[in-house]
């Protein structure tokens, strides 16, 4: 295919005559596959392998491309061919990893995705069956007292720093916001434990200890999506609200909040989905109990990811059924976070403003 | 901008009640951000402070501090270059390819499944590491502990469950991936298409124009993202803490079975089982690594906003 060369006569310049010349449509797309094939070949002498292979074929694939385009088409065509091949290659190795990573969930967590997982806790469970019931409710417990922290401070700050900030406490404000957003998580957890570890002693673990550590997490993010969104309604709406003398909170209350109230949902569902999934946190201020602890103001609790965390460092024996329910809690978990995301999508798409535009 | 600043209200010579309870609770909220945040530090101090006037004798290992936690800082910034350095071409590629190469129909919904990546919860990326990645490796690390060992980086002995400093890095670099991509990618996809247009309008071919109109523009939005990636790769905790096989010690040697732990990786693993002024010590480490990530996070805004006074944008 390489070989047969379409050539056209285009621009003339003065005196002498300029001929570009293209290389067919799939041309490009055919010596790389070639050499692939050549990369494929040079690994069977030393056993197939499949590294080998990717790693041969895409030198050696984008190396013809690049020749055989600087032979014929000249130097500027063949970089932007060897750029596209570099640049699409590398976006094929990126997917390899993430492609392998819900395989592997899915693979290693569908088997025990059966109905004992969700109507069982790990109360005097050894080996076989067994579930994440209690590990279920704890999640939710703590992640719904998260919300209930986060939601009215991030929505509240938002509104300031929207409607009513200015100069440099706003300023002061919307930096710190961003250097909350870049908190380690693991120094959130940290900092509800020193916190209660002031007033109630050391070694001491409660749900809504997680609450709180979790809070430092989602109050940023509350925030950041709120004030963008709280950004877009126009002002032509709230200056119509003064005009006819209603005052500026019910402006925010009846006229502004209701018409940014899908972003605004769409921000909270994220801020859950992204919470919802902290481990660290969770793993220095909850704990893990094996029965069904329902109150976050009495002990430890039992959450998804931190059991699912020990479930695979500390399966008991025999190891293989403690795994199998890791892997399991780490697929509810993922299918939460995906489920908290198409939810947003929704609320943004259902709640949006109706305008007459 | 125009829309941020609400108008200014009107003189009013008494103010309701509930204008006056409204704006006290907004400012509430605010300040109560800027509490939380000194709160972190303060509360942090407070119970790292027994362990940095401890008497080193009472510490565990019976080292001082600085020499517990040194080798942690060393492990967390070896991680967490590695996953950079593999991270942001990749990143910059898949934003590239998104952006300008993909068919358009494709690129709004492989946009779409690279933001949810980055929703993935961290400890299930680590069960992949420990599952898939690690087993992976074991091979090349034989290989390059065999051709490269003169390499310091790849001096072995290898690995042979794969739970290396590599490995670690390599995990988190997936991690970082959608963050420094979706960064990216926002600021490819806002270089002004005059620009572009003006570029492919002059006979430049495609790379080219990404080259003139494109990358100058997104340079520092670049960095930012990388910035970002960089400091969540910094506190990173479980999955470091399944992936990797921590003995302590500084070493450059990335293939082999005993590596320095990172910071948060330490804290999970030791956290737990953890009592006294062990306690104290492992908040101390944790102090030294909020101090890294805010430097790491400050130093990003600080690109972003510079980016954003000088860029016509706005």
């Amino acid at each position: 295919m390489s070989t047969s060369l379409a050539s056209q006569d285009t621009g003339q310049d003065t005196g002498s005559v300029r001929v570009t010349r293209h290389l067919p449509r799939f041309a490009a797309l055919g010596l790389f596959v070639a050499g692939v094939v050549i990369g494929a070949l040079l690994t069977l002498p030393s056993g197939f392998s499949i590294a080998l292979t990717v790693v041969y074929g895409v030198v050696l694939g984008t190396l013809a491309v690049h020749l055989v385009s600087r032979s014929v088409e000249g130097r500027r065509k063949a970089t932007d061919r060897l750029v596209t091949t570099v640049v699409t290659s590398a976006f094929a190795i990126a997917m390899v990893p993430l492609v392998s990573l819900i395989y592997t969930v899915l693979d290693n967590g569908l088997g025990r995705l059966d109905s004992t997982f969700f109507n069982s806790s790990m109360l005097g469970v050894i080996g076989e069956g067994g579930g994440a019931y209690h590990a279920i409710l704890g999640t939710v417990i703590i992640t719904a007292l998260t919300a209930l922290i986060s939601v009215p401070v991030g929505m509240l700050t938002a509104i300031y720093l929207v409607e009513y900030g200015s100069g440099r406490l706003r300023r002061a404000i919307t930096f710190l916001v961003d250097v909350m957003t870049g908190i380690p998580s693991i120094v959130a957890g940290l900092f509800a434990y020193a916190l209660f570890a002031i007033f109630f002693g050391t070694g001491i673990r409660l749900g809504i200890m997680g609450a709180v550590a979790l809070s430092v997490l989602m109050i940023p993010v509350v925030v950041r999506s709120a004030e963008e969104v709280l950004k877009l309604v126009p002002n032509e709406l709230r200056e119509a609200s003064y005009a006819l003398g209603v005052p500026k909170w019910r402006t925010v209350l009846k006229v502004v909040i209701p018409t940014s109230i899908a972003g605004l949902g769409t921000g909270v569902t994220l801020a859950v989905a992204r919470v919802i999934g902290e481990t660290a946190p969770l793993l220095v201020t909850v704990g893990i109990v094996t029965g069904t602890n329902l109150n976050p103001f009495d002990g430890r609790m039992a959450t998804l990811p931190v059991f699912s965390y020990y479930q695979l460092t500390q399966p008991g024996f025999p190891p293989e059924f403690g795994i199998d329910r890791a892997w399991t809690a780490a697929l509810v978990l993922i299918i939460l976070v995906m489920a908290l995301n198409v939810v947003a999508r929704l609320i943004s798409r259902l709640f949006a403003p109706k305008t007459g535009r | 901008m125009t829309t941020t600043s609400a108008p200014p209200a009107t003189p009013r010579t008494k103010r309701r009640v509930g204008d006056r309870v409204f704006a006290g609770s907004a400012t509430g909220a605010g300040i109560l951000i800027l509490i939380v945040l000194a709160g972190v530090a303060i509360f942090l101090i407070t119970e790292a402070w027994p362990a940095i006037t401890a008497d080193s004798a009472d510490l565990p290992d019976g080292k001082s501090l600085a020499s517990y936690v040194a080798p942690l800082i060393f492990g967390t910034l070896l991680a967490a270059v590695i996953a950079l350095l593999v991270a942001t071409p990749l990143g910059v590629a898949i934003a590239l390819y998104i952006s300008y190469y993909a068919p358009k129909r494709l690129a709004a919904a492989m946009g779409y499944v690279i933001d949810l990546l980055a929703a993935i919860p961290s400890v299930v990326y680590g069960f992949w590491g420990i599952a898939a990645l690690a087993p992976a490796m074991v091979p090349f690390y034989g290989w390059a502990a065999e051709h490269l060992g003169w390499i310091p980086f790849f001096a072995g002995p290898p690995s042979t469950t794969g739970k290396t400093m590599l490995t670690a890095g390599l995990v988190l670099a997936v991690m970082i991936l959608p963050i420094i991509s979706a960064i990216s990618r926002e600021v490819f996809g806002q270089a002004p298409a005059l620009h572009r247009e003006a570029a492919l309008a002059l006979g430049a071919t495609r790379w080219e124009m990404i080259r003139m109109a494109v990358i100058p523009y997104g340079k520092s939005g670049v960095i930012a993202g990388a910035m970002l990636g960089l400091g969540r790769a910094l506190g990173e905790t479980l999955a470091v803490a399944i992936v990797l096989s921590a003995s302590g010690g500084i070493t450059f040697n990335l293939i082999s079975s005993s590596n320095p732990a990172t910071i948060a990786a330490n804290i999970a693993l030791q956290f737990p089982e953890s009592t006294g002024l062990a306690v104290n010590a492992l908040i101390a480490s944790g102090l030294a690594l909020f101090v890294i990530t805010l430097a790491v996070n400050v130093f990003a805004r600080w690109i972003v906003t510079r980016r954003a006074e000088f860029s016509g944008a706005n």
